[in-house]
């Protein structure tokens, strides 16, 4: 801040201690103990009584303790205090001492591939600790999802199933980019592109319908969801023909997200977790898979 | 005392009446509030009956209606009586009443639509926001006008306290209120960021300090040296925690900002003026409890004057923990957690529901023509007392074990340095407090419908209101 927004900080701050100091003393004895100030307010009368000693000493040392912590601690305006002391400051000391002390721990599995490291008991019960304070805010603590946050122990991998992907989606983050397709298509379109789509998983559905909506589908769709729906991890495009639907499996829901588009987000953990942990917590999520398929 | 005008206590038993039924509508939508914490299911997917839409309904109903119609009812009845004057206005006390019930009645329909700012304490939007300005002021000026046109020499002590609370109340909404409106019932804060957080702290936390202290000093400064009969304790005192407690409030709010985005000397000024606030606060509570020196043996048969001190008790108490919750390294462990609803708790619960609730076993038999003491049922009255005491102590244990543990088990960390519980984790522990806080609620609910039994009663056998006899029976009955 400027030195005199600092300098108003200063004043302001020590002359209102200061005052709050004198009101104290000037009153601090009496001269009438015991007696009343003659005032009578519907019949309530006040007593001169000097002020409680307790009390007022106790207010002096709540003022006392202000002045020195105002000292030693940042307060008056571009004060730094005489211990140089900053929340920042603190924050980076703790986290150096963190990973002075635990970066070892979790640095040593680095070398170990996913695969051995999701049989590691050990490594898994980081992994599990990690997923639950991270993760299981969108995955659930079963890591089975919920509406619009994918199952991470079925057979589908929107991003990619491999270890790469999954450390790749864990890292940077992901976002899904299903433009809305309503302007283009029409309400008939969409009901058209809709039916076509659950043809693909057997659905029953209007013949005459599909049939119209797999052209729409070829030139608006196939892009990113392949020519047979099957996706395609690398744009992010879900496989449409299985039963596993990220945002709903009836009619409308289908028919909503073609009209409006969908933009799932997957929140990257490069910086706030770093890639030790984030391969620890990917080898638990690739335990989580090999569970359930047994 | 004898050139009385005919004082307006109309206006005074409306807000009685009214101080009771909304405090039982805002206590119902917390026992509400509470169940549905329990139990999620009690939300019953609706968002018209959803927690984040009740929540503020409760808080709004409690504070603004329940503690606005006491504050209003009261001081609106010790101006008259301490000043020895006529209310300035009649027609601008109606306007004052119904223009209350209003905002109220606004708050009751908007909010469980969905129609709000987000601030808490503020969630009103701006057509009922600028409502609630226009009636304020015009209490300010009324009670203000009041005072202006005194008979007596001095300004007696509850005055400067309800009218510090008037001051700063119009001063505190109408700031942090400010907002660009985009459509009749949608604005926009025109603060942004960390000093659109600053400004609303400053706000909420001198709507403690102010609405709930302040103005609840003010009826503690009359009803309990008139339920004791007893002299008010020191003068001197008066003064200085009056000055201290008003001039240091207002530098409160950032503790409620520790370890965010507010600069590291804005909290420290904060934290430090909190723990100066500690005597001066206490200086209300020495001053009450002290006027009872000579009068102690009241309290084995008077159960409004125990309301009244066990308020106080509340209030000390209260007053003690927050200033150690400004503590940075307390907040720390503290902040986010039930602690912090706890605390507000006592506050609500035992300082601000129980003085009210005393200053009104006082006041309702007075106003309806009665002496002081004669409401229908004492028993019910202590029963009441009981009830209050235990329904309070339920809540506020409850919530210090929920909030200590979920503090502890949030920072509990492994041996890799991990953390050991989930948050999800946190709320399951927390179910056994959230079941004692539903029954210490509920407890405290029903101490609120005896008191509206007690009350109907009383008003029923009433054969005349204070004010319909000539003035020396008036003075001589108070």
């Amino acid at each position: 801040m400027s030195d005199g927004v600092s300098l108003f900080v200063i004043i302001g701050t020590l002359g209102s201690l200061l005052f709050f100091f004198l009101v104290l003393r000037l009153n601090k004895t009496s001269g009438n103990v015991g007696k009343t100030t003659g005032h009578i307010y519907d019949g309530i009368e006040e007593y001169d009584n000097p002020l409680p000693s307790w009390w007022y000493w106790m207010y002096v040392l709540t003022i006392v303790f202000a002045l020195g912590y105002l000292a030693y601690y940042p307060g008056l305006g571009n004060w730094k205090g005489l211990g140089a002391w900053s929340s920042t400051g603190q924050l980076v000391a703790d986290q150096e001492k963190a990973d002075a002390k635990y970066g070892p721990l979790f640095a040593k599995y680095q070398s170990v591939s996913l695969a051995d490291l999701s049989k590691d008991p050990a490594a898994n019960k980081m992994g599990r600790r990690i997923f639950a304070n991270n993760c299981t805010v969108c995955h659930g603590a079963t890591a089975e999802g919920s509406f619009g946050f994918p199952d991470l122990t079925d057979s589908e991998w929107i991003w990619g199933g491999d270890d790469a992907a999954i450390k790749a989606s864990i890292m940077g983050g992901r976002n899904a980019a299903m433009p809305p397709l309503g302007l283009i298509l029409g309400e008939s379109g969409v009901s058209e592109v809709s039916e076509y789509v659950l043809s693909l998983s057997g659905r029953e559905v209007n013949e005459a319908l599909v049939k119209k909506g797999a052209v729409h589908f070829q030139m608006y769709c196939s892009a990113c969801h392949g020519t047979e729906g099957k996706g395609q991890a690398v744009f992010g495009a879900p496989d449409l023909s299985n039963e596993i639907w990220l945002y709903g499996d009836s009619r409308n829901q289908i028919q909503h997200i073609i009209a409006n588009g969908r933009n799932g987000q997957m929140p990257r953990f490069e910086q706030t977790l770093g890639k030790d942990k984030v391969h620890i917590v990917a080898a638990y999520v690739r335990s989580l898979r090999e569970k359930s398929a047994k | 005392m004898t050139h009385n005008p005919e004082y307006n206590y109309k206006v005074v038993r409306q807000f009685a009446v009214m101080t009771v039924v909304w405090g039982i509508v805002g206590m119902l939508v917390g026992v509400i509030i509470a169940a549905q914490l329990t139990f999620p299911i009690l939300n019953f997917d609706s968002p018209y009956f959803h927690f984040g839409r009740l929540r503020p309904l409760h808080t709004n109903a409690v504070i603004f209606a329940f503690g606005g119609c006491a504050l209003m009812g009261t001081s609106l009845f010790i101006v008259q009586r301490t000043c020895q004057t006529k209310l300035l206005s009649d027609k601008l006390a109606a306007f004052v009443f119904w223009g209350w019930q209003a905002v109220i009645l606004s708050a009751v329909i908007t909010l469980p639509l969905g129609y709000t700012t987000s601030k808490e304490y503020a969630e009103l939007e701006w057509p009922i926001d600028i409502l609630l300005a226009v009636v304020w002021i015009a209490y300010a000026i009324l009670y203000l006008g009041t005072i202006v046109k005194r008979k007596t020499e001095h300004i007696y002590v509850a005055n400067w306290f309800f009218s510090a609370f008037i001051i700063a109340v119009a001063m505190l909404h109408i700031v942090n209120s400010l907002a660009v409106p985009v459509t009749f019932m949608k604005s926009y804060s025109i603060y942004a960021g960390t000093v659109d957080a600053l400004v609303q702290w400053w706000y909420g936390h001198n709507a403690v300090g102010f609405y709930l202290t302040a103005g609840f000093l003010g009826m503690m400064y009359y009803f309990v040296p008139k339920q004791a009969e007893r002299p008010v304790y020191s003068y001197r005192l008066s003064v200085v925690h009056f000055w201290a407690l008003i001039a240091i409030y207002v530098w409160a709010g950032p503790h409620h900002l520790h370890y965010t985005a507010l600069p590291d000397w804005a909290q420290s000024v904060g934290m430090v003026m909190s723990l100066v606030l500690l005597a001066p606060s206490w200086g209300g509570m020495i001053n009450g409890i002290m006027t009872l020196s000579g009068a102690w043996d009241k309290l084995r048969t008077d159960p409004v004057l125990k309301f009244l001190v066990v308020s106080l008790s509340f209030y000390g108490m209260s007053t003690f923990e927050g200033p150690m919750l400004a503590i940075k390294s307390v907040n720390a462990l503290s902040h986010y957690t039930d602690w912090t609803i706890g605390h507000v708790h006592s506050g609500a619960l035992g300082w601000v529901a129980m003085i009210s609730i005393g200053a009104m076993y006082h006041l309702i038999p007075v106003l309806w023509g009665k002496k002081q003491g004669e409401m229908y049922s004492i028993k019910l009255i202590d029963l009441h007392f009981w009830l209050a005491t235990i329904g309070t102590v339920l809540y506020i244990a409850s919530m210090w074990v929920n909030g200590l543990m979920q503090g502890l088990m949030w920072r509990a960390i492994n041996d890799d340095g991990t953390l050991t519980y989930s948050f999800a984790e946190s709320v399951e522990a927390s179910f056994p407090g959230y079941v004692v806080r539903l029954i210490g609620g509920t407890i405290f609910f029903i101490g609120m419908l005896l008191m509206a039994y007690n009350v109907w009663k009383t008003i029923a056998t009433a054969d005349h209101v204070l004010g319909d006899e000539p003035l020396d029976k008036q003075e001589a009955s108070v």
